[in-house]
């Protein structure tokens, strides 16, 4: 116990005097956070989302038109909570259900939302411009709290954060160690492997528990972020959520870490592994429209999870304990990879 | 307080071997250190010292071969018992020379305080910096220092001052010598004979993986070398062959003739006799250096190379 306190606190001494690392850490949130807050204007793949349900769709000349429409991204889906859920966050423009003569249709749409007014006229010209007898249009207001992208953004960026911190923070300290002997001097020393790589562990989750708390902090200060359960509601599943997340960034460093003694090549490794999970995991938009075989890759990513969770608690309210699937992914993965990474350590 | 050689062997190799798929580093090692003594392993680059050291410490895994503290195998409680400064150590970053000691010292049972640890390293100049901005000769004191933390009883020196200044170098050799009057046992690679000499009770030379000679440094020089060495440099317009001076061994050493005999005053009345001018002349007795390029044949002289070397 003693040899393990003595080792975290040194480690959070060198991460702490590491101004460089400690900076970034801090700042890149805030940086990104400020230019998609200012600067994104919306997504760019389609230009309107609509989501669509009911018995009398396919049948409909009018709806026909309308999804015909240029730019759109028009999809048949079963689950309309769902849809009506993602339209209170942006993530679909417009969700459209027709009843069973396909005379009649109930729109729903977020009243903050432009693009959600845009797709309302388009629907209304097509009711127009169609045929007699006149279809029958019933709008419904989505409320709730408001969330804008900034606020989708930030779980994203929070695991973004935790997994270069942990990826890196681990990863490449350890093999800068092996490379430059401290491994092979603490080989010398009655510390077992084990000691040596759990208080690298446990260091780096304070750390990155502990910054990814205050980027929270910040965001709600600098940009009006507010949790879906309130500050005292949510600390307690964010705090623990964040621990697993960490643990499971963490224990992918560890195993890239085992065995490399080059710098150069740990940083190609991890940059290779963390850059598509920046692009696949969910950060920056919605994966609901993306072809199948992105969606399987993205599921074997640790980050899908961490996103996922961690924006269910910061926007959704959700608990921790409502997170089994999330949470029991990211366990196992960090009991697999922690073994993996064990069995390979070698000091040199 | 004088230092005491025992007689108990502390440490113990018997037929230790290291190969690796193309090379076999350490081949066949049989060694005994006494408790208290300072025993010295020279040899040439790759002679497989380190590889010899690093095994003993439990860093390496021998290929076959055993390892006995006071006459058991060495386990995992051996690394309570001994201190080592590697040749090349990199100190965890941005930590301070007090603070490396204090975590150094969290990790075994047993330690030295680390204020006593500033006083026998002479570590309080620059006991709260960086320890990353040391110069050469600190941070062979705060390495050694690391050694001692845990008090050993037996410490490892991995070519300690290589690299070091020649001032920096003596002051290094008196802390050595403190260490050994509190009653430790001490094992030494170097590259400098000089070291070899002033430090070490006993010293084994190594070459290609085994020991090729071992023994007290004078009992080595005695046993090898007999008189003394004349050098003249050359340019004073002469030549020397083994012909014009009988009784001696004469070589070209490139920019100056050497000139071996055990009857220097017979000697040098030739040399006088056959007009040589003495102005520049060198004379010395032969020491661990020369006993160490004649044994090792690693020297810049060929033809003493290729003479000295057994298995040419």
């Amino acid at each position: 116990m003693k040899k393990l306190l003595a080792l975290i606190h040194a480690r959070n001494l060198e991460f702490y005097r590491d101004r460089s690392a400690l900076v970034w850490t801090l700042l890149f949130p805030f940086i990104v956070l400020a230019g998609f807050t200012y600067g994104y204007s919306g997504k760019k793949e389609a230009l309107l989302n609509i989501r669509a349900s009911g018995p009398g769709l396919t049948e409909s000349s009018l709806i026909k038109k309308f999804r015909s429409t240029p730019g759109m991204d028009f999809q048949i889906t079963t689950d309309e909570p769902a849809a009506i859920k993602k339209l209170s966050r942006y993530e679909t423009d417009l969700v459209l259900k027709a009843d069973e003569s396909g005379k009649k249709f109930t729109y729903s749409l977020n009243p903050d939302s432009d693009r959600g007014k845009l797709a309302e006229r388009l629907l209304q010209a097509a009711v127009e411009a169609d045929s007699n007898p006149r279809a029958e249009l019933v709008m419904v207001e989505v409320t709730g709290h408001k969330i804008r992208y900034a606020d989708w953004l930030l779980p994203g960026l929070l695991a973004m954060n935790i997994m270069f911190g942990s990826m890196f923070g681990v990863g490449y300290v350890i093999v800068r160690y092996r490379k430059n002997g401290v491994l092979k001097r603490l080989r010398a020393t009655p510390l077992s492997a084990f000691q040596f790589l759990l208080a690298q562990v446990v260091s780096r989750m304070t750390l990155m528990v502990a910054t990814a708390t205050l980027v929270v902090g910040g965001a709600m200060v600098m940009i009006g972020f507010h949790p879906a359960n309130g500050v005292a509601g949510t600390i307690i599943d964010l705090l623990l959520f964040l621990a697993v997340s960490s643990a499971a960034m963490i224990s992918v460093g560890l195993v890239v870490a085992a065995q490399i003694s080059s710098e150069e090549v740990a940083d190609g490794v991890l940059n290779l592994m963390t850059w598509p999970m920046i692009f696949l995991s969910g950060i920056w938009f919605s994966l609901d429209g993306a072809s199948p075989w992105v969606i399987r890759i993205s599921r074997m990513m640790p980050l899908t999870h961490v996103v996922k969770g961690l924006r269910a608690i910061l926007i959704d309210g959700a608990h921790f304990s409502d997170l089994m699937p999330e949470v029991g992914i990211l366990l196992v993965i960090t009991a697999v990879l922690v073994t993996i990474g064990s069995a390979l350590f070698k000091w040199r | 307080m004088e230092i005491i050689v025992r007689m108990e062997t502390v440490l113990e190799t018997r037929a230790l071997i290291k190969r690796y798929s193309d090379l076999t580093a350490v081949d066949g090692l049989d060694l005994r250190i006494s408790e208290g003594a300072c025993f010295g392993l020279l040899g040439p680059n790759g002679a497989g010292k380190t590889t010899t050291l690093e095994m003993i410490e439990g860093i390496l895994p021998p290929t076959s071969g055993e390892i006995l503290y006071r006459g058991e195998k060495i386990g995992r409680k051996f690394s309570e018992e001994i201190g080592i400064q590697f040749q090349s150590t990199a100190l965890p970053d941005f930590l301070r020379v007090h603070e490396v000691l204090k975590l150094f010292s969290a990790f075994y049972q047993k330690h030295m305080s680390l204020n006593e640890l500033k006083d026998l390293c002479d570590l309080g100049d620059f006991w709260n910096r960086d320890a990353s901005k040391l110069s050469g000769g600190q941070r062979q004191r705060v390495l050694l220092a690391l050694a001692l933390v845990n008090d050993p009883s037996l410490v490892f020196l991995d070519e300690p001052t290589t690299g070091l200044d020649p001032q920096a170098r003596r002051r290094f050799w008196e802390l050595v010598g403190l260490i050994r009057k509190r009653g430790k046992t001490i094992v030494l690679t170097t590259h400098y004979m000089e070291e070899a000499y002033e430090l070490c009770d006993s010293i084994a030379i190594m070459n290609h993986g085994k020991i090729i000679a071992e023994g007290t440094p004078n009992d080595l020089l005695k046993q090898h070398f007999h008189g003394i060495s004349i050098r003249l440099p050359k340019g004073g317009g002469f030549n020397l062959t083994p012909d014009n001076v009988k009784g001696a061994e004469v070589f070209d050493r490139g920019e100056a003739f050497e000139v071996l005999t055990e009857d220097p005053n017979t000697t040098l009345q030739r040399l006088i006799d056959l007009g040589i001018p003495l102005k520049e002349v060198q004379i010395r007795s032969r020491n661990l250096e020369d006993l160490f390029l004649k044994l090792t044949g690693k020297g810049f002289h060929h033809e003493e190379a290729s003479r000295a070397d057994p298995r040419a």
